[in-house]
Formats: structure tokens, sequence, C-alpha cells
């Protein structure tokens, strides 16, 4: 079991013919991922590595049958890419560009909402179900499947965090980068209840960064909701106020909303244990299984 | 970014909020030719890119020529929060009746812009929000439709605007509003909108945050993004097209990919050091961006040590190691001790090509962090 892909998920790459989609697209199907479809404006008909591409997603989705796209596609057209995606009846968008102006991302936000299609990212890595498929850029083999859920708001952190998992034997369902952006589509929530859904997660790691309040949300959720045990870190106890992280979305506010001590309080008061070092983490997900 | 008083301001007056006279200054002689010219009293207000100015004392009110001056050689070259001061805008006086807020902001949790009006302006409004939240009155907007004229009207009747300026508060909020979409703004912001004894109301202070992932498309703001002046390492870091962050502390942090940078941050201070910085040097490893990423953090004369920490996903550790070698060979002898740890894909390839005889080696990221620690303190 795993959530939202599986070996069953048909890809669609979009921006499939520039550097970073064809690079990825190899390496994607190098790790089994059924990419059936490339899909950009003014290159139907030509093929990346034996695969068909579309002038558009609608098409690529008619002709191939996809169930998800993979969006790499630079941030000026990134929105509109996604926008694109969310018009047709694929099942998950998963859109790795980093970068989308804020102001786009409200706007896909709002579409995402009114239609039956997940959006993953953007600003993130993808998702994993180690052993079937992978859509993104996830490094495949430091993962091995097994029965611990992970969802993360970074890329490298995450692959620490899963090599410390692996080298203990401990293996993953599925893991999901969420994205470093302020405005995201899939939320810790949306993961943790799909992962509280699926009878082979057993535990479930959840990796926070400073900024926002989503980690607080999830905390409330796991508290209300999960029988499942989780366990937490949370990147960026040592940043300064008003500094944006790296990540557009990792920003401590001015009056000091989204620090890391106010999300450790909130999950440790819905019984998370949130640990101070990464390979800690490996040590809490042992304790649960 | 975040644009100064006065380019906000300009940008306030072409939208058609009424902000006070005032000329940007750079000496004290122009300080007192421009109060001179607009007439006394003024403010001398320090144009830097923090809040709390006038707290820190980087604003002053002053009636007369001897004041300007006095203020301006005071107030300009001063540290401010770490920012000195370049530039000051003398502002003429508002004899006023009223102070009040008007901001617009991206409420990221309900993804959704937020336009937020109260008569509790002129104070910290996340104060005026913590103590008595029911002081502020507040509209989302749906971001697909834009805003709706009854959004601007109810918002500043909900507030309790006085009836009397009740009308131009509302072409604020408009207006205000126009200038967050169309400069792809983060937040914008005037407290106070002063109600002047006239019954007029004007923008007295302006607060314009940009969004630095839409530059692409605000050519105008993205030059002015280039003109603005800031930490000098913070400037040439973003010139590199580096994430960098300068703290205060002496073990100089390098890695890849923001979280895990932010991770060894907090395990720097996890085992008893303080971070110097943070730089996240991206994808690829190629020798030109270890060097620069090298050379940038070594300038800061506080480093004592340095952690460089780079997860292989797509990135090949052997690549990396290679970039290192050739960093070395580029910077020569390296002037702090390096430690570097190598994971992910060929990994164990990078580490064995590593030249060990300018940087140590560790397998696991505490390993490589409490080494970098005790390396900064013998070399302290």
């Amino acid at each position: 079991m795993s959530i939202f892909v599986d070996a069953d998920t048909r890809v669609v790459v979009q921006g499939i013919t520039g550097a970073e989609g064809s690079f990825h697209t190899a390496q994607m199907r190098a790790y089994g991922t059924e990419v059936v479809a490339g899909a950009v404006p003014g290159r139907g008909g030509e093929e990346v590595e034996g695969i068909p591409v579309f002038d558009t997603v609608a098409a690529a989705v008619r002709e191939t049958e996809a169930t998800a796209s993979v969006v790499f596609v630079p941030p000026a057209f990134a929105a509109d890419a996604i926008f694109e995606a969310l018009d047709t009846p694929l099942e998950t968008v998963v859109a790795i560009t980093e970068g989308v102006p804020l102001h786009d991302m409200a706007r896909v936000y709002k579409r995402a909402g009114e239609v039956d299609t997940r959006l993953i990212g953007p600003n993130c890595p993808g998702i994993i179900t180690p052993g079937e498929t992978k859509l993104g850029i996830l490094p495949g083999d430091i993962f091995e499947a097994g029965n611990v859920g992970l969802v993360s708001r970074s890329g490298t952190l995450t692959y620490q965090v899963v090599s410390n998992l692996t080298e203990r034997g401990i293996g993953q369902t599925t893991a999901v980068g969420i994205g470093g952006d302020p405005i995201i589509g899939t939320s810790f929530i949306d993961a943790l209840a799909a992962f509280e859904a699926d009878t082979a997660t057993h535990a479930v790691v959840m990796c926070g960064e400073i900024g926002g309040e989503d980690e607080e949300e999830a905390a409330s959720y796991i508290a209300g909701h999960m029988d499942t045990p989780v366990a937490g870190f949370i990147a960026g106890r040592t940043a300064p106020p008003g500094k944006r992280m790296g990540h557009a979305g990792a920003i401590v506010s001015g009056s000091g909303a989204g620090t890391a001590d106010s999300k450790i309080a909130a999950l440790n008061e819905a019984g998370v244990p949130v640990v101070d070092t990464p390979a800690a983490v490996a040590d809490h997900v042992e304790s649960f299984l | 970014m975040r644009l100064h008083e006065y380019q906000a301001k300009e940008a306030f007056a072409d939208a058609g909020i009424t902000v006070p006279d005032a000329q940007v200054a750079t000496t004290p002689a122009e300080v007192v030719d421009a109060a001179d010219a607009i007439g006394y009293p003024v403010a001398v207000k320090a144009q830097v890119h923090v809040g709390g100015r006038g707290k820190a004392g980087g604003i002053a009110l002053v009636d007369d020529a001897d004041g300007a001056a006095e203020a301006a050689e005071r107030i300009l070259g001063m540290d401010l929060k770490g920012y000195t001061v370049e530039a000051v805008l003398v502002e003429a006086g508002v004899d006023f009746t009223d102070e009040l807020y008007v901001g617009v902001t991206m409420d990221r949790t309900a993804a959704q812009p937020v336009i937020m009006v109260s008569t509790e302006g002129g104070v910290d409004i996340e104060a005026v929000a913590e103590h008595s939240p029911d002081a502020i009155a507040t509209a989302h907007i749906d971001p697909a439709f834009g805003l709706h004229p009854y959004q601007a009207r109810r918002v500043v009747y909900e507030a309790g605007i006085d009836r009397g300026v009740a009308g131009a508060v509302i072409a604020i909020v408009e207006r205000l509003y126009g200038l967050f979409v169309a400069n792809d703004a983060t937040e914008v912001e005037i407290n106070p909108v002063m109600v002047t004894t006239e019954g007029e109301v004007v923008a007295a202070d302006a607060v314009m945050n940009i969004d630095n992932d839409a530059l692409f498309r605000q050519e105008a703001l993205a030059e002015l993004a280039a003109e603005t002046t800031g930490d000098a390492l913070e400037q040439q870091a973003a010139e590199a097209g580096f994430d960098y962050v300068r703290l205060d502390g002496n073990v100089g942090i390098i890695g890849n990919g923001a979280g895990l940078v932010m991770t060894t941050l907090d395990l720097v201070d996890h085992f008893g050091g303080t971070p110097a910085n943070f730089l996240d040097i991206g994808g690829g490893a190629r020798a030109d961006r270890v060097t620069a990423a090298l050379e940038l953090v070594f300038s800061d004369e506080h480093v004592d040590a340095v952690v460089f920490n780079i997860f292989g996903g797509i990135t090949r550790g052997d690549e990396v190691a290679a970039g290192i070698n050739e960093a070395i060979a580029q910077i020569g002898a390296l002037p702090k001790p390096v430690v570097v740890r190598l994971a992910g894909t060929n990994a164990a390839e990078g580490m064995e090509i590593l030249d060990t005889d300018a940087v140590r080696v560790e397998a696991t990221l505490e390993a490589a962090v409490q080494a970098a620690i005790a390396a900064a303190e013998g070399a302290a």
C-alpha cells in the first residue's frame, strides 16, 4: 500500500524537452515509473527517450490515459502549466518548480480547491513509493519499501532522514515532499490523513520547518484524528526573525510567529516526540514499530 | 525585497494616495536645503530596511535649520539594527487629529490576500492584534476575482472609521490593494494614515515588500533591488546566487537544500557551537560554485571553521569532491579548518578522492558538526 501514487500511476511530464525535464524523465523511468507522455506547447509529435510529446496536457491524457503529471516548467510559466493540468481529469499534479510567484500560487491554490485533482508542491522534490514509482527528483536508491510514511517540507532533509531509516532497515510506504513555499497544494494534514488511512503505514515521520502555521495545525489534527504514531523533526531553531532561510516559506516573522519553538510545543502537546537530530528520528521510529 | 519608505511613497503617490511633501537627502547640507524648501516643522527619517525606526532613534522631528542639521549629523551614517543609514527622507510635518492603520498582506494559512483596517494606527499593529484583535477589521480577498468594491467599504465601516473620512479611506484601501497586486507585493502597509486637522487623509509612513520570486516580471522594482544596500556579505552572496544569511557565530556552514542547511545550523547550536551563517549552495557543485561559497564564508572574519555538508540526490558525491579539490587548488591554502561530509549518491567515491591534506572528512552529519565546533574552538 501507499499514498497518492503507486505502480499503476501513469505519468505525463510537463516540460519534458527541457534540461531538467528530460534528465529526470530518464531517472524516473530507470526507477520504474510509468512515464507515458510529455506535454510541451509547440512540440507535439516529437519524442523524448521514446516517449511521445503532446502540445497540450489534455491531449496527453486523452491519448495515453495518464493519471498524474510532473511539472518541470520554469517559474514564469509554472502557474499556467499547473492550471492546465488542473483542467484535466488527472488525479495528481506534482509541481517541482522552485520560485513560482506568490500571487500566482494564491490563484492556483484557489483553483486546486475547486477540482478533484491533488496538487503537490510547488518547490518540492516530489513523491516516491519505494519499489513502485517516483514522481520528481528524489534519489531512488536511498529509499526502501517498508511501513513508515514520511512527509516533509524539505528535499535534502528528507534524504538525510530517509537514509538514517534505511540504514536501520526501516523502509517506507511513501515519502512525499510537500514543498518549501508559503502556499502549497498538499498540506501536512492532507498527507497525514492519507497515511492514517493507509493500513500499510505503521508509523509516520513529519519533517517541518520554521514559518507559517502548518505544523501547529497538523499537531491538532494528529491529536484529534490519528492512531498511527508520528515522530517529528523541526528545522530552523536557530533562524533569526525576519530572514528567509532559503525556502520562500521558511521565515520567522518580525513579531515572532512561525518559530520552531511554537511548532515543537504544539507537536509535543499532541503527543508527538520532536527530536534534536535527524539520527534520533530513526530511534523513535524504531521504538514505534 | 523591502522598498525604502521614499520608494514606496513614490509608488503610493503615483497611485493617487496623498503623501506629505518630502525630499530624499544624503548629506546634512542637503537635509537643511530640503527642510528649508519644504518649511518647518519637518521629520528627518532614516531610510533603512527595518521597522521600528522611531524607537531606535532613526526619526527626528525638528523645528528649524539648526535642528535639521543636528538631526542629519546624528542619523546619517548611524547604525540602525545592523544597517548603516545612507539616506534620510525629509518630510513635511503633519498636524493630525487621528492615526489610522491600513494594510494588505498575504495570509499564507488562508492562501488569500487579507486587508486590515484599524482606528489604532501609529503603533505596532501586531501588538494591537495581540491585545485587542477586535480593533482590526479584516477582509479576505479571493485572488481569482480580486477586490470587490463592497469589500473595501465593508472593512472600512466595520473598523469604525469616522464617517467624515470613510470615503477617503475606502479609496486608500482600493488603491493599496491595486498596488499590492500590480507590484507582486507580499505586504503593503500605511501605518499611520494620518487624518489632518483639515480632515484630509495622508500616508505618513509606507511599507512595501515585494515577492523576490516575481522580480522577473517587475523590471522597475528589480532595478531598485539591485541598488538596495544591506549587509555587504549578503549582497555578495545574492550576486553569486546563493541563499545566504549572516549570523553572529564562528562556525561557517555550507550545504545543499534549505531544510538540511537549517538543520546543520541547529546541530551546531545543539552541540554547543554558534553558527556564523546559513549558505545554501543549491543543486550541483561545480568547482566555481564551491570556490565562491568557500571564499564568501571565509571573508566573514568571525568564521573560525567551516562545516561543508552535502547530501547528494541527483548531485553526485564524486563530482562534489572534485569541486572541493578544485576549489582548494584555486584558493590555495585554506585559511581556516574545513570539515566535509558527503552523503547520498556516490558519496563513498567522493570521500575517497577528497584532498584530505586540506580538509577533514567525517562520515555523519553529527560527527562533522562536532568536529567543526572543536576545530573552531581550537582556532579561536
